[in-house]
This record gives C-alpha cells, structure tokens and sequence, in this order.
C-alpha cells in the first residue's frame, strides 16, 4: 500500500531540492547558451585556429558522458589544484555537456540559412557582423529553436547525475530517503512527478513560444 | 564626372574555368544598360563583381570614382551607391515589408525611423503597394516580392541600380508589373545595368546593348533597334534566333 502520510511528509524536502536542481539547471543552460553562441558564430565565421578547436570540443563533449565529465571535474581537477564547490562543477559540467549540443544545434540553423540572404544583406552596404546580427542570427534562431528546446528538456533530466557528486538534488534526495526509510513506492512516485513539475512547463511554453517565433516566417 | 561605372580588363575564372575575360565597359550617368546573352555566359557574375559579392582576379572596377576592392572597407560605402535586386525573392522572411524596407536606412545610413518610415510609404505608394507595408514576404505574390525589393534598394538613394534576372522566378503575369515599375525608374532617369532575358523589355527600355557570351563581350551597341533587327555578329544571330518561332 503507497502510504501518504510518508509522501507528504516528503514534499518539502522534495521541493528544497527541486529548487537546487532548477536553480543548477538553469544557470547550466544559461552557461551552455552562451557557449553555444559563441562556438556557433566562431564555426560559422570559419575563424581560423579557434573553429578546429571547437571542433575538437564539441567532439569530446558529445562523446563522452556527463558522468564522466562530471567525475573528471570533481575528483581529478582538484588533483591539479582547482578546486570548485559542488555546485560549480555541476553547472560547469552542465554547461560544457550542454555548450558542445547548442553549438551544432545552432550551425545546423546558421547554414540552413540561404546565401543570397546575406548576400542582399551585404549590397544593401551592412557590414558582415550588422548582417550576422539582423538577418542570418533571427532566422537561424527560428530554425534552431525546436532543438534548443530539446537540448533544455534533455540537461534538465542530465541533471540527475549531479547526486553522484554529492550535490542534493532530486535524485539524490530520492536515492537518500530509500536509502534510510525504504520507502521505494513512495520515493520514485514523488521523484517522477517532481521531474515532470520541473519539465512539463518547459514543453509547454516550448511550444507556445515555437508557435510564435515561426509565426512571421511561416505563419499559422 | 558622368562615368559612373568603369570596368577595365576586367579577368576571373573559377579554377580553371574562365567566366570573364579581358571586360571593358563604361556606364554613364542617366543611363540604362541591358546585357544579355545566354544563359552561363557570365552576366551574373559581372553583376556581382560591381558591388564586390564576387572577388575579381584582375582587372579594375571603379564605381563613382571609388576602385571596387572587396578586401577593403570601402566596399561598404560603394554597396550603399549601388543597389541590387536579385533574381530569387531576396526579402528578409522574418520582418514585415517596411522593416525590410528601412532597415538598412537605420543601421547602415543611420537615418531616423519617422523620416526613413515616411520615405518607405512613398515609394510604397509609387510602386502600388502602400496596403501591404505590414505584410510578411510570405503573404506577397512573387511579382509583389520584387517590387518591394526594389523599393527597398531605392530608399538608399543609389547612384545605379543592378537588375539581375529580376522576372526569370516570375509568372508570366507577374512580369509585366516588376518590368513597368523598372520603365518608370528608367524614365526619371534613374541609372541602371540590368541583365535579362525579356526581349521586347530590353528593346524597349534600353540606351545601350551589351551582348555578353562565353565571358566576352561580343557586341556593345547604343543603336538598340538595329541590334535586335539586323545584329552585326553571328553568335548574336544565333542568340537572338532563338527566342522567335517560325
């Protein structure tokens, strides 16, 4: 029998650690966001020895998994003399993993926009950066927003290995109840609908705003 | 000065491909120019190499006084004094038909929007499509697309206009409106090089022929009636046989 007193009893703990687990997430994509940008403008501008080195950052990053990454900045880095807290080796991980995903996200759109955009961009005398910012930047966006998204949806769920470096999120706090009180049913049914109030509101505004965003090029 | 373009042994090729070879052509001021010739023969690519979108191997090209180098920053002040239309509906997707219209006048001549807006409108008005200033490309019939094109290289005041195959995407119907906004312009004087293949349109809109095949020029010529009736070379003979029928 699932008992409910016990689930209630959980909520707070639960909720204290939603929180960690939304403010880490977030500051993560912010990280990888901007990272993504910047690699993608690098790569898209074929800027000379930095764009092989994203190349070769995106290829590590995607293939190797976040775990991994995660125990290299916990464990092995404070070796060499840097050390972060927990928390900042979360978001650091979170942001590299999620930089190297948003930057192919964000090329993909960038070269699916057509030539002849910046070309009539740049006879009409704006510069190659006026053009990168007013025309191939909005409509790259528009066709990279899908997947932006979907990179959102997937480091918010990567953020469950963050319990492995001892940082209290939602998964941690779940592994930690069982692990003292046993009460699996009860434990996972909360850790499930825990994660689906932290994502189900991404979807959704994900796809109100998705709506939005093509609406000028591609109407309803 | 009344020589607004001036190309001088003008040479480039693609590997080894030879597009343009040894070009020499003047363009005055007030003038219109039409090249044709057939299709691969380099008038694109002449085009593109006057506001530097194409680098040029050698050769000079000088517009309004200013020599054409794509390396320098130059190129950017040479783009605002000609302006370009293109073949395909360039328009930018995203913005509404005045904001595709004034954006280079804000962020390229730094003009303010109350004036830059109402200049918009004019044209808009001119070129019959003074309804549509708030639509989006993708509501515009493909003949609309390129009127507002063109008012969108005019409101930057040019000193020429390039015409690159601006109907060759168009319906039948839709050509007559882009050709007859191009007429007007002509009329007032406007300077412009246009290339396409619009028979009756050159005849009747152009100052001077310029016969491009294989990368030369193979005839240049301001007696436009006699060019279409009884051209002098062969190879226009045969270019120009192949658009009647009997």
């Amino acid at each position: 029998m699932i008992d409910f007193e016990i689930i209630r009893s959980y909520i707070p703990l639960y909720t204290e650690a939603l929180f960690l687990t939304v403010k880490i997430g977030w500051l993560g994509i912010l990280a990888a966001l901007v990272i993504g940008l910047s690699g993608a403008a690098i790569r898209h501008f074929n800027i000379s020895i930095l764009d092989k080195l994203v190349l070769i950052y995106v290829e590590v990053f995607r293939n190797t998994p976040l775990l991994v990454q995660l125990f290299f900045i916990y464990f092995a880095l404070p070796k060499i003399g840097i050390k972060m807290s927990a928390e900042k080796c979360g978001i650091l991980g979170l942001g590299l993993i999620g930089g190297a995903y948003m930057i192919e996200t964000i090329r993909s759109g960038l070269e699916s926009v057509a030539a002849i955009q910046s070309e009539s961009a740049l006879s009409l005398g704006m510069t190659k950066r006026q053009t990168f910012v007013y025309i191939i930047l909005p409509q790259a966006f528009t066709i990279s927003f899908p997947g932006i998204i979907a990179n959102v949806i997937f480091l918010l769920k990567e953020t469950s290995v963050f319990s492995t470096i001892s940082l209290m999120d939602l998964m941690f706090t779940a592994k930690d109840l069982i692990g003292m009180y046993a009460k699996t049913v009860e434990c996972l049914s909360l850790l499930v609908i825990f994660y689906l109030i932290m994502l189900l509101p991404v979807s959704i505004i994900g796809s109100a705003l998705e709506r939005r965003i093509r609406h000028a090029e591609f109407g309803n | 000065m009344n020589e607004l373009i001036k190309v001088d042994h003008l040479h480039k090729s693609y590997d080894q491909n030879t597009v343009l070879r040894d070009i020499n052509l003047t363009i005055n001021k007030g003038e219109v120019v039409v090249i044709i010739g057939p299709s691969g023969c380099g008038k694109s690519t002449f085009l593109r190499c006057l506001n530097g979108l194409e680098t040029i191997d050698s050769g000079h090209i000088e517009v309004c006084g200013h020599e054409v180098n794509t390396t320098s920053k130059e190129i950017y002040k040479i783009r605002q004094k000609v302006g370009m239309v293109f073949q395909s509906y360039d328009l930018f997707p995203h913005k509404t038909v005045i904001e595709n219209i004034i954006l280079a006048p804000l962020k390229v001549q730094k003009r303010n929007r109350a004036d830059a807006e109402k200049e918009a409108i004019e044209l808009l008005a001119k070129v019959g499509l003074s309804d549509k200033k708030d639509y989006y490309p993708r509501q515009l019939s493909g003949g609309q697309k390129q009127r507002v094109a063109i008012v969108r290289a005019l409101i930057m005041h040019p000193d020429v206009l390039l015409f690159d195959e601006v109907t060759a995407a168009l319906d039948p119907e839709m050509v007559h409106e882009v050709l007859q906004t191009m007429l007007e312009l002509a009329k007032n004087g406007s300077t412009m090089l246009i290339v396409t293949h619009e028979m009756a349109f050159a005849r009747a809109v152009a100052d001077r022929i310029v016969f491009f095949d294989k990368g030369d020029i193979v005839e240049e010529t301001g007696d436009v009636k006699a060019f279409f009736d009884a051209p002098k070379t062969e190879r226009a003979k045969n270019f120009l046989k192949t658009f009647t029928y009997d």
